[in-house]
């Protein structure tokens, strides 16, 4: 019977790649272990091994194909014995009831790939003169042209963490740098992040701007001693005399089935602390915008991403130095019935909420944070003030999330204002589970906020 | 059985070739021995006085004394040249002193009033001075030890010709970060030494007790990094200790430890009653060890000073010491709007 050779998932967030070579041709016979073809991520390029022996009976997705699908069929593999004809009988074989495989209708080759994300309706940010040209690019590249754009401008700037040089960063963030800027600004450490931060904060006090990338944050906590201790206590405990410019960043929050240890949120707890502030863009344009802003504060800046929002693209001003401030919230989208405030990766519910809400005539207020620490509070309450509901929504536990501190806030500042409860959705309260159904269980959802909206605005 | 091959075998034998880095004494001039003399009597002075104004009630919270360490950051900073950096922990008063910071400025931090270095807001543990290039005074056990390495990242990163010294006790020693150092330190050749103050308590628990390996100086043996034994008690040894491993750092050969072996006289803190100790055992050390007396007899000896102009530095010193206490407790305690400024810069 042939076998179906499938597109290989390469990470836990891959969800299509570009099949950029074949390494066998049809007809060539392979063994186990022998290289059929390269695949190329947004991450990084692979080599596919066969697995099984055999024919290569056809080639269903041409090399240079982009956006192909993960598990889509790539080529089909003839056992012993078999010829061509055997494809044929395989697909008629099949029930006339099955769903057809999407992977046969591969992309042709050099097409625009799919994009990953609705592109967001960004409403206009007052911080971007109108008529600016627009750029799309993904969060990954507007990151890297931050820290470049940075870099080229200030020699004390300069980036240190685990893979961020030779190996282009661990998810590519860094990607380029290396060779712009050569080893001496571009830092590959050993992985010993509670010394490495400590490195940093102790070569920002002498005056130098690092830019510490975490691999995730979730391994930051190795470092927060030093973190909190050492960078953000320093300005008071030394009346003023000495600070600690620098930026801490990675990817923050929950990725894909990686489970209880590598998927958490740290926007609460780091926004616990006086002396930092703490920044979670979502769009690229903000992703950019307020990194060159982090990088340039005199503070130390707790810079949080999201693996999965990486690949994602939006429209990012084409200026010669956008900087956004930080400590300001974006209204995303504007509406009169009820304020949804989110940040981070929690953008794409309360976006999904609010487009569908909106059918069945419910306008949404959308207000993305941007900043954590310190707070915007006076555009939500601005916000609440005209639509009287409230709705927060993050990926972070429950107990003392960035959630309860909108609402505690919200209900001392306009408790008159408020028709209904806030209404607060997070993560569940249980370490992240790795069974895919639970792990979807454990995170907020699309459906959840329109619930929440439901029910503040009494529409159930 | 084949005798086994180790790190420290070779780093031993390497070093047998080498100056005997620990064993030198340097050759004080009359000049170095009265300015050894006087520095080290201020910190002393110091001390005892901060030791009273916390028994007075003016200065609260942690207080820990530099009582009998005095030769070590003394001897350290004659080997010293002006941009070289300092950082320690929170027995940080005289390092401070020795840096040429105002006493005045440190004991009106350590009594908690608006004209201390850190405005009041830090106390005891937590001073800095950038303009003397001191880098604190940090509360966190070991904290300090990747941060004076990253001081010594900046001096490569800008190829400059400084170093930082970094000053930790044999406490932090065991702290996992300052392997972090070490490893980064000599991947990377920073300009840095290690000052381990081994005064052979860690609160209460003697080296013996906590260290599996108790001779600090082979703690980096696994980096490749060199480190002697220095006796710390005499101003002279630390000064060419010091110097040789300024040296190795400003030629480019990376990080090296300097082991001191000293001992403090009073408790680790003003709490402790320091009953681990026999009281024997202090008064051995300060009898046939004490830093200062060692000065004192060479000057005396050496007839570079008379008993009446020892007395009279000795005065001298106590005049700066009860100038700095009277400002302390005279100088007013922070304005209330302080509490908010300096979070952010």
């Amino acid at each position: 019977m042939p076998t179906d050779i499938l597109m290989p998932a390469l990470s836990p967030t891959m969800e299509e790649g570009t099949l950029s070579k074949w390494m066998k041709k049809e007809g060539d016979s392979v063994t186990a272990g022998d290289v059929i073809a390269e695949i190329e991520t947004d991450k990084a390029t692979m080599e596919v091994e066969a697995v099984d022996e055999g024919t290569i009976g056809k080639i269903v997705v041409p090399e240079g194909s982009e956006g192909v699908k993960v598990n889509s069929v790539i080529a089909i593999l003839l056992g012993e014995d078999e010829d061509a004809s055997a494809m044929d009988a395989e697909s008629s074989a099949k029930p006339a009831d099955e769903k057809p495989k999407e992977a046969v209708e591969a992309p042709a080759p050099q097409a625009k790939p799919a994009e990953v994300a609705p592109k967001a309706e960004v409403a206009s940010d007052p911080d971007i003169p109108s008529g600016t040209e627009m750029v799309s690019i993904s969060v990954r590249e507007a990151l890297r042209d931050a820290m470049a754009e940075e870099m080229r401008a200030d020699p004390d700037v300069f980036v240190m963490g685990e893979e961020v040089a030779e190996y282009q960063g661990a998810y590519k963030v860094t990607q380029g740098l290396l060779d712009e800027f050569g080893p001496k600004r571009v830092v590959d450490t050993p992985i010993t992040e509670h010394g490495f931060a400590g490195v940093g904060v102790g070569a920002a006090m002498a005056g130098l701007k690092p830019i510490v990338e975490f691999m995730t944050f979730n391994f930051a906590m190795q470092a927060i001693d030093q973190i909190i201790n050492s960078a953000a206590k320093t300005h008071y405990m030394s009346g003023g005399q000495m600070a600690a410019p620098i930026v801490f960043r990675g990817p923050n929050g929950a990725a894909a089935r990686v489970a209880a240890q590598h998927s958490q949120c740290y926007a609460s707890w780091y926004s616990h602390i006086p002396g930092l502030k703490v920044v979670m863009p979502y769009t690229a344009a903000d992703a950019k915008g307020l990194l060159k802003a982090a990088i340039r504060d005199p503070n130390p800046v707790i810079f949080l991403e999201n693996e999965l929002l990486y690949g994602h693209s939006f429209d990012v001003p084409k200026l010669d130095d956008f900087v956004l401030p930080i400590g300001k919230a974006r209204i995303h989208r504007s509406g009169s019935d009820v304020t949804i405030v989110s940040f981070g990766i929690g953008m794409t519910y309360a976006d999904e909420a609010a487009t569908e809400l909106a059918k069945s005539g419910i306008e949404s207020e959308v207000i993305d944070l941007r900043t954590i620490r310190p707070m915007d509070i006076e555009t939500v309450i601005e916000s609440v003030k005209k639509t009287g509901r409230l709705v927060t929504v993050e990926e972070g536990f429950p107990q003392s999330s960035v959630g309860t501190e909108i609402a505690t806030r919200v209900m001392q500042q306009a408790f008159d204002y408020l028709d209904a409860p806030v209404a607060t959705i997070s993560g569940r309260d249980v370490p992240m589970p790795y069974a895919a159904n639970l792990e979807k269980l454990a995170l907020p959802s699309t459906a959840e906020v329109i619930e929440a909206v439901k029910a503040v605005t009494y529409t159930a | 059985m084949a005798p086994r091959k180790t790190a420290a075998s070779t780093t031993r034998k390497s070093r047998a070739k080498k100056p005997a880095i620990g064993k030198d004494i340097a050759d004080f001039d009359k000049e170095q021995e009265l300015q050894a003399y006087r520095d080290m009597l201020l910190i002393r002075r110091f001390e005892e006085k901060a030791g009273q104004l916390y028994g007075m009630g003016f200065i609260g919270g942690f207080c820990h004394l530099y009582i009998g360490q005095e030769a070590v950051i003394t001897g350290v900073m004659m080997a010293l040249k002006e941009g070289d950096q300092i950082i320690t922990g929170y027995r940080d008063h005289g390092h401070m002193l020795a840096s040429g910071m105002e006493p005045r400025g440190v004991m009106a931090e350590l009594t908690g009033r608006r004209n201390g270095y850190s405005r009041g807001k830090g106390g005891s543990m937590h001073m800095f001075s950038t303009e003397k290039n001191f880098y604190g005074g940090h509360g966190i056990v070991g904290a300090q030890v990747p941060l004076g390495t990253g001081l010594a990242f900046a001096n490569r990163y800008r190829e400059n010709d400084n170093l930082s010294a970094v000053f930790y006790g044999d406490g932090a020693a065991n702290q996992g970060q300052v392997y972090e150092s070490f490893n980064m330190a000599e991947l990377w050749r920073l300009p840095v030494i290690y000052v381990v103050e081994n005064n052979r308590y860690a609160m209460g628990t003697s080296v013996a007790r906590a260290s599996a390996q108790t001779d600090f100086s082979q703690r980096g043996v696994s980096f490749s990094i060199p480190g002697y034994q220095v006796d710390g008690m005499d101003v002279r040894a630390v000064k060419a200790a010091a110097d040789a491993a300024a040296e190795h750092c400003r030629s480019g050969k990376g990080p090296i430890i300097l082991e001191m072996l000293t001992y403090r006289y009073r408790g680790h803190s003003m709490s402790d009653p320091a009953k681990y100790r026999s009281k024997d055992e202090v008064q051995k050390m300060r009898s046939e060890h004490d830093p200062i007396e060692q000065v004192k007899a060479r000057l005396l000896e050496m007839k570079w000073a008379s008993e009446d102009e020892l007395k009279s530095i000795d005065k001298s010193v106590r005049e700066v010491v009860a100038d700095s206490a009277e400002f302390a407790q005279s100088d007013p305690e922070p304005d209330p709007s302080e509490l908010y400024t300096d979070i952010l810069r």
